[in-house]
């Protein structure tokens, strides 16, 4: 549905005679939010932060429970999603960078189109790269004295998140030999305090969980951010790290590294895809106006808790929270990434790692 | 002494926390909802947990903490309810417990088994919760200590626990080992996610097959179905002789025994990435190892009860150590607790290296709680016993459709799709034939469970020691040979050769009765064209994805091996052979008045109607027909006895916020729920 259309289609609905009656009312209702990964991940952390703040937001004070729908890698609840076409508002979707990086690169697996559904609510977050000691001594804000060194890195898989650092860190010129099969970046981490891996990078809230203590006793050294989204679509410092330079500016202060071209532009599409919009909650396709209206309001109210940027920094970190518009903004940034772009992530998965992605 | 100056006041801090009415009355309702959860097979902590996820925001950490642990801590006991009682592993915590713990229920002493259990139980959280006091303090570089080399030694080490459950034909054994192994690698492999045995045209299988449904398919079915043919009650006295009082003797009789599995129990839980699935298995071996007579293992030793769950309470204090010290999940529930932990009170408490420094009251306060709650726990299992015991004196045709809708519930539950009732059928059809033919289940499972670690350690460690030894030599064989890894190595070397000395008198099913050379013949074909199979299509793995092929096709070959050497073995021996085991020649299964193929079909129907018209009325349709035709009821009775299962089962699946598989009528129309 176009922008112009939803507009019209509010305006006609806010006409009619019965736009007063008919407002939205859950009480009583169960509202489900059905996540496509187990109870164990972080898209449970993140539902489960925001469903009783849902609830009392709600009209009618629903009941929000958090169902986790898990297969596939997230593509089997989310093409599940696709089929559905309550739009009564008491069905709402969450999807991850799990879910997106699948759709970029046209995974066989996958049968949903993220644009057929409606995003209410994005949130995102950043990632933090670091190295051990000695490699870190090396870094000068540029990768020049580390192209000779070996890293070795331990990955959950070069198609999940972990394609951006891995492309980044190929981008630098460094020679990253990933260990693959490890279930979580906290296995990650855990690899790198036993000395096994000396480079690692971590999500936001796993940095300042985990190593940023490695940091204080002198044990990692913080390499880059991915960096965030300024207003403009462009890169700038994380607020959240504004000490740690972004992979942009280590970028252009290595040697053959470029901050435009192909490689450049794949790095930015997937990464926007995977950080700052990571995780995305959406009513299903076909859904009436004025519910996407009150769950629209109810994530605003939400997000202007006086209490909400004290409560979430654990959950969601100090990352802007999009909500309606914002979210359907967000939503087009993540999931509209060049052709050239995916093409060429797909021919440097094929030729690095073996990845043969059909479709 | 730094060290103790810093615990003891956290210590007092604690116990301060502790011992409040509130949070006492919190940690008695947390026991009391994980016990309604916990006896049913299959469900665990997982489920309960998430069902206290939404009421965890915002609440006082202390009191959100009593609840949680309340309901994580008693599962591994409660779940010992259906494994000594109907010989269905509860949970992964108490696979081994069956295979004494049932059989001593057949002998009518189920409430003498099940407190000789619970006792353990106990004890094993207090040892845990208090080697953890002193041991949470200094486990750090200890657990940091154990990389890639040392946890593949670890698992190697599980594997060798065949040696000591391999049955009479210690090749038979090894063979259902590598079928076990085999059946784990099917899906996409975590290295470079290549297909194993499966197709993205059946999307069920890319995800591999879960524990609970292979745990059930091996173990309940069988049981169930060989029961149910024999139509009597599970305890072959109808007096039930020992009571709950000499279940605490046998414990304090084999006290020793509880202390050194409570110690496995623990260390092996603080080791993170095992899950300690193996715990119980490890537990059990060494209680083989350090017996004299092990003559009746597997048919009702007690000492086979006490030692595994000694260990499986134990091993959840152990699991907290990964969980608060590193913020990595020991276990699946234990996940979920570090997810709920953020969002209690106002989110300070964050688990992770800072716990121990800035949390050090409420990390002693989870470790006490968990020991209190064992405590609860247990004495209201205990209390409980005598009564449910009696369960075993029932006509078993009366429990087993029960059985039958419990466990396909708790199935669909894992993956919540009408494939997971498949699987539960083909893995049961397996576990059928395994007990039939005297394949050892236990083997078959320790290798399932073990496959995924096997292969992720071993490809992983392969990885990073060729990066150490590209450095220098000597820097390869200081990591791939460090001292843990050789400590290791020996004690799964004396583990082995003491297992095989003492596995020839361990007979987990029992005398079998041998007889026609065709039936175990056919099997171990059938056996051999699946390893045939997957070894075909490991091979045909790309070999630039070297590290998704190599398992399987080490795994293969080696059970191919196993399995040609029986075949040799069939060819030349006569019939009255071991190797020739089959349960349908004599004794109890021989002389069941019902079929095998027509019992088994009471439960395939169940499934093929879910399929047309969802499981609810499917179900209904089931124990109607069940009890009117097979148990020849009265139709006041069977009605009587259908409207309570579904009722029941109504009950449970919404207040644990759960769904009912969907069949093609649910397609087609909207229902209302339940129906749905």
């Amino acid at each position: 549905m176009t922008k112009f259309t939803r507009a019209a289609l509010a305006a006609l609905i806010a006409a009619t005679p019965f736009a007063a009656t008919a407002e939205v009312d859950l009480s009583g209702e169960t509202v489900e939010w059905v996540i496509p990964f187990s109870e164990t991940g972080g898209s449970a952390k993140w539902a489960n932060f925001f469903a009783p703040l849902l609830s009392e937001a709600l009209p009618g004070q629903p009941t929000v429970v958090v169902k986790f729908m898990p297969g596939a890698g997230s593509t089997k609840g989310a093409n599940w999603f696709q089929e559905q076409e309550e739009g009564d508002g008491t069905l709402i979707f969450g999807s991850s960078g799990s879910t997106q990086f699948p759709y970029l690169l046209n995974d066989p697996r996958v049968r949903y189109e993220y644009n057929d559904w409606i995003p209410v609510m994005a949130s995102g977050t950043g990632g933090v790269a670091y190295l051990e000691p000695e490699a870190g001594a090396k870094f000068d804000g540029s990768a020049n004295a580390l192209k000779d060194m070996d890293f070795i890195y331990g990955s959950q898989g070069a198609t999940r998140l972990d394609l951006v650092p891995l492309l980044a860190w190929e981008m630098l010129g460094m020679n990253v030999e990933p260990v693959f099969g490890i279930k979580g970046r906290g296995d990650g981490r855990l690899m790198f305090e036993r000395g096994e891996a000396n480079i690692d990078y971590q999500t936001t809230s796993g940095y300042l969980g985990g190593s940023a203590d490695l940091v204080e006793a002198g044990q990692a050294v913080p390499m880059m951010t991915w960096g965030a989204l300024d207003e403009d679509g462009n890169i700038v410092r994380d607020p959240t790290f504004p000490d740690i330079p972004t992979f942009k500016e280590v970028c252009e202060a290595t040697e053959g590294c470029e901050t435009s071209g192909e490689a450049w532009d794949a790095w930015k599409a997937f990464f926007v895809a995977g950080f700052p919009v990571q995780k995305l909650a959406f009513l299903p396709k076909g859904t009436d106006q004025e519910v996407i209206d009150t769950y629209v309001a109810a994530f605003e109210a939400v997000r202007n808790r006086e209490d909400f940027e004290q409560i979430s920094t654990q959950t969601v970190g100090e990352y802007p929270v999009f909500v309606g518009e914002g979210a359907q903004r967000a939503l087009q940034q993540a999931t509209s990434v060049p052709q050239e772009a995916k093409d060429y992530v797909k021919t440097w998965l094929r030729d690095s790692y073996g990845v043969e992605l059909e479709g | 002494m730094e060290m103790i100056a810093t615990a003891l006041p956290a210590l007092s801090q604690a116990w301060a926390l502790i011992l409040q009415p509130m949070v006492l009355a919190y940690l008695v309702l947390g026991v009391v909802m994980g016990l309604a959860v916990g006896v049913f097979p299959g469900l665990g902590g997982i489920a309960g947990l998430s069902l206290l996820l939404p009421f965890m925001f915002g609440m006082d950490p202390v009191m959100g903490l009593a609840l949680m642990i309340g309901m994580v801590a008693v599962v591994p006991t409660s779940d010992t309810f259906a494994s000594v009682l109907m010989g269905i592993p509860g949970s992964s915590a108490s696979q081994a417990t069956v295979l004494d713990g049932f059989p001593m229920a057949k002998q009518g002493q189920a409430a003498r088994a099940l407190s000789a259990a619970f006792t353990s139980s106990l004890f094993g959280g207090l040892v845990g919760a208090a080697f953890l006091t002193l041991f949470i303090l200094v486990a750090r570089p200890i657990v940091l200590a154990f990389g890639l080399p040392e946890m593949l030694m670890i698992t190697v080490f599980g594997l060798s626990m065949v040696a000591i459950l391999a049955g009479r034909v210690a090749l038979k054994g090894v063979a259902a080992a590598g079928l076990g192994l085999l059946i784990g690698t099917i899906g996409e492999a975590d290295a470079g996610g290549s297909l194993r045995m499966s197709t993205y045209d059946i999307p069920y299988l890319t995800d591999g097959l879960q524990l609970v449904i292979v745990g059930l398919g091996i173990f309940a079915i069988p049981e169930i179905v060989s029961l149910l043919r024999q139509d009597r009650a599970i305890s072959q006295d109808a007096n039930l002789g020992a009571g709950w009082a000499d279940g605490v003797r046998d414990w304090f009789a084999n006290k020793w025994l509880s202390v050194r599995c409570s110690i496995i129990g623990v260390v092996v839980g603080v080791i993170p990435g095992l899950g300690g699935s193996v715990v119980d298995w490890i537990a059990y071996g060494h209680t083989v190892q350090s017996t004299r007579d092990t003559s009746d293992f597997g048919l009702g030793n007690v000492r086979g009860v006490i030692g595994p769950e000694s260990s499986n309470n134990a091993k959840e204090g152990g699991g907290l150590v990964p969980t608060l010290l590193f913020g990595i999940p020991g276990s699946g529930s234990m996940a979920i607790f570090i997810g709920a932990i953020a969002l209690l009170g106002s989110g300070d408490i964050e688990v992770g290296p800072a716990m121990l420094r800035d949390n050090l009251d409420i990390t002693y306060s989870i470790v006490w709680l968990l020991a209190l709650a064992n405590v609860v726990g247990t004495l209201l299992c205990i209390a409980a016993s005598g009564g449910i015991a009696r369960l075993t004196t029932i006509r078993f045709t009366y429990l087993a459709p029960f059985l039958f809708m419990l466990i396909a519930f708790a199935a669909f539950q894992s993956g919540q799709n009408f494939e997971d009732l498949l699987a539960l059928f083909a893995i049961g059809l397996i576990g059928v034939f395994l007990r039939r033919f005297d394949w050892s289940r236990p083997a078959f499972l320790i290798g399932f469970v073990l496959s995924n670690p096997v292969e992720k350690f071993s490809n992983q460690a392969v990885q990073i020691a060729s990066f150490r030894f590209r450095k220098s030599f000597e820097e390869g064989m200081e990591y791939v040979f460090s001292p843990i890894v050789i400590v290791l190595i020996v004690i799964t070397v004396l583990s082995v050769v003491f297992g095989l000395r003492q596995a020839k008198a361990i007979a987990a099913e029992g005398e079998v009765p041998t007889g026609s050379k065709r039936a175990p013949l056919v099997f171990l074909m059938v056996v051999m064209g699946y390893v045939i199979a997957a070894l075909i299509n490991a091979n045909a793995i790309p070999d630039y994805n070297m590290t998704d092929k190599v398992v399987p096709l080490v795994v293969g070959g080696v059970t191919l091996a196993a399995c040609l050497v029986l075949l040799m073995q069939m060819m030349r021996r006569p019939e009255s052979d071991a190797v020739f085991a089959d349960k349908e020649m004599a004794g109890e299964d021989a002389d069941a008045p019902h079929g095998l193929w027509g019992t088994l079909a009471w439960f395939a129907g169940l499934i093929a109607a879910t399929w047309v018209v969802g499981f609810i009325l499917a179900l209904a349709g089931f124990l109607v027909s069940f009890f009117r035709i097979r148990a020849g009821c009265g139709w006041g009775k069977t009605l009587l006895l259908s409207a309570g299962g579904i009722a029941f089962m109504c009950l449970m699946a919404s207040a644990l916020n759960r769904d009912f598989p969907p069949g093609l009528l649910q397609d087609a129309i909207d229902l209302p729920w339940p129906l749905r």
